[in-house]
């Protein structure tokens, strides 16, 4: 028994090396999973309010540019006003309001970003006492950003689409092709387009927009433009290059959404599942 | 460690923990080279510290990063590995004549053709295993591989250069 001890003893940092790099792969895979505490991550309140202030310091370098993304959505805003003020195009926005009734939208800044990691998070300044859950989708003007992965008061992490385990669910305009979106690791600006068979004809510059099928993203929420088509010999899918629509290098403004009819409809989509 | 160097090294802590947070975390060169300036603080604690010690240092100040970084554990990994090599490595380069009492392992103490044989393989391992967890598998290995390389440069000459600069031979720090 004392031999044990001394054996022990002997190899203390050792034994001790092991089980902290086993204690470190267990919080890797317990990260990995699709929603997670909120204490151990940039929207934990420390680090957050810390990540806040430096990006209330590196605001005023980038001051010009976010006027004029502003300025651009104003000017988009105000041609829809118009169009809605004439009474004869009313008809046309039926869909509007039906959109309108079923998603909540709210706006964030972005006060954390990464892009050249090969899995890349967002952090803004809204949280759960603004009506912010795991799971939202979050976009931009130009398209997709992400979705929710952990909130605290006042603070929320997104799950980038630069993020080499997600997927998104998309569909070529036009064609009503579908199609999954993979980020490949490498370039902020490209991303992949999967499954789509070889016998469908596309083109290059092919829009490809949100599916809407997982209740995350509502459908039509441009994603990006097919720039790339190849097929590898006999293979069943095309290899398909798009180029993402949005500018992650300068996000400032991002808007949340929060789909009112979620929860029903992952509710009965269980149901049907169980059956 | 008397309360002078605990005091010291604290100091040093928050200001490597900072640099790294708010400054260097947004530079990337070329889209490979990342600058990981903390495992400065790790490499320079001194001589004597206590083995055990030391990986708990490791773990505190990966974890310190993994939040800001949201990369849970990764940078605990790299750290933990890098602290549990560190005194193994020190022991193998041991200059003739051993280590005095009053050496640190910086370069003004200890000359710069010993600092780089002691930092160089240390970065380049954390690095290895910092870029490869991340990854999460092979499939990207050149492109990993390429930012190891660069991030171990760029994280070298950074060091080298606050060396130069704030480390005077008069302190004994």
């Amino acid at each position: 028994m004392q031999r044990l001890f001394l054996f022990l003893y002997q190899y203390r940092a050792f034994i001790l090396f092991v089980f902290l790099e086993a204690l470190c792969a267990w919080l890797i895979i317990q990260n990995n999973q699709y929603q997670s505490a909120a204490f151990f991550n940039s929207s934990n309140r420390y680090a957050a309010s810390v990540l806040k202030a430096s990006n209330d310091i590196s605001d005023y370098f980038s001051l010009k540019q976010v006027n004029n993304q502003l300025a651009e959505e104003n000017a988009i805003l105000r041609q829809k006003i118009t169009n809605l003020e004439v009474p004869r195009n009313a008809g046309l926005n039926y869909l509007d309001s039906g959109f309108l009734e079923q998603y909540d939208i709210v706006d964030a800044k972005v006060i954390n970003n990464s892009i050249n990691r090969t899995n890349n998070y967002i952090t803004v300044d809204r949280g759960s006492l603004d009506g912010i859950k795991p799971g939202m989708g979050v976009v931009t003007r130009a398209g997709v950003v992400g979705k929710v992965k952990s909130v605290s008061n006042h603070f929320a992490t997104i799950i980038s689409v630069l993020h080499t385990d997600g997927y998104i669910s998309s569909v070529i305009k036009g064609s009503g092709t579908f199609g999954s979106i993979k980020w490949e690791g490498r370039d902020s600006k490209s991303a992949s387009l999967l499954f789509v068979p070889r016998h469908l004809k596309i083109d290059k510059g092919d829009t490809v927009v949100s599916s809407g099928f997982n209740s995350i993203y509502p459908y039509g929420i441009m994603i990006g433009t097919i720039n790339e088509i190849g097929i590898k010999g006999n293979a069943a899918f095309y290899d398909i290059g798009i180029e993402l629509s949005t500018d992650f290098n300068n996000l400032s403004y991002v808007y949340i959404i929060d789909n009112k009819l979620q929860q029903e409809r992952d509710s009965l989509e269980l149901k049907i599942g169980k059956q | 460690m008397n309360s002078r160097t605990v005091v010291a090294q604290v100091f040093y802590f928050i200001i490597y923990i900072t640099l790294q947070v708010l400054i260097l975390r947004n530079i990337v060169l070329f889209d490979v080279a990342f600058c990981y300036i903390y495992v400065a603080f790790l490499l320079m604690l001194p001589f004597e510290t206590n083995k055990i010690l030391l990986l708990f240092y490791g773990l505190l100040t990966g974890l310190i990063l993994d939040i800001f970084y949201d990369s849970l554990g990764i940078h605990s990994a790299a750290s933990v590995l890098l602290m549990y090599l560190r005194p193994i490595w020190i022991n193998l380069i041991t200059p003739r004549g051993g280590y005095e009492l009053e050496m640190r392992p910086t370069l003004k103490s200890m000359g710069i053709e010993w600092f780089s044989t002691y930092i160089l393989p240390l970065i380049l391992i954390h690095h290895f295993a910092l870029f490869f967890i991340e990854a999460g598998d092979f499939s990207l290995f050149w492109f990993t591989s390429l930012k190891v390389i660069f991030s171990t440069l760029f994280t070298f000459i950074t060091i080298l250069i606050i060396q130069y600069l704030f480390y005077s031979p008069g302190r004994s720090l």
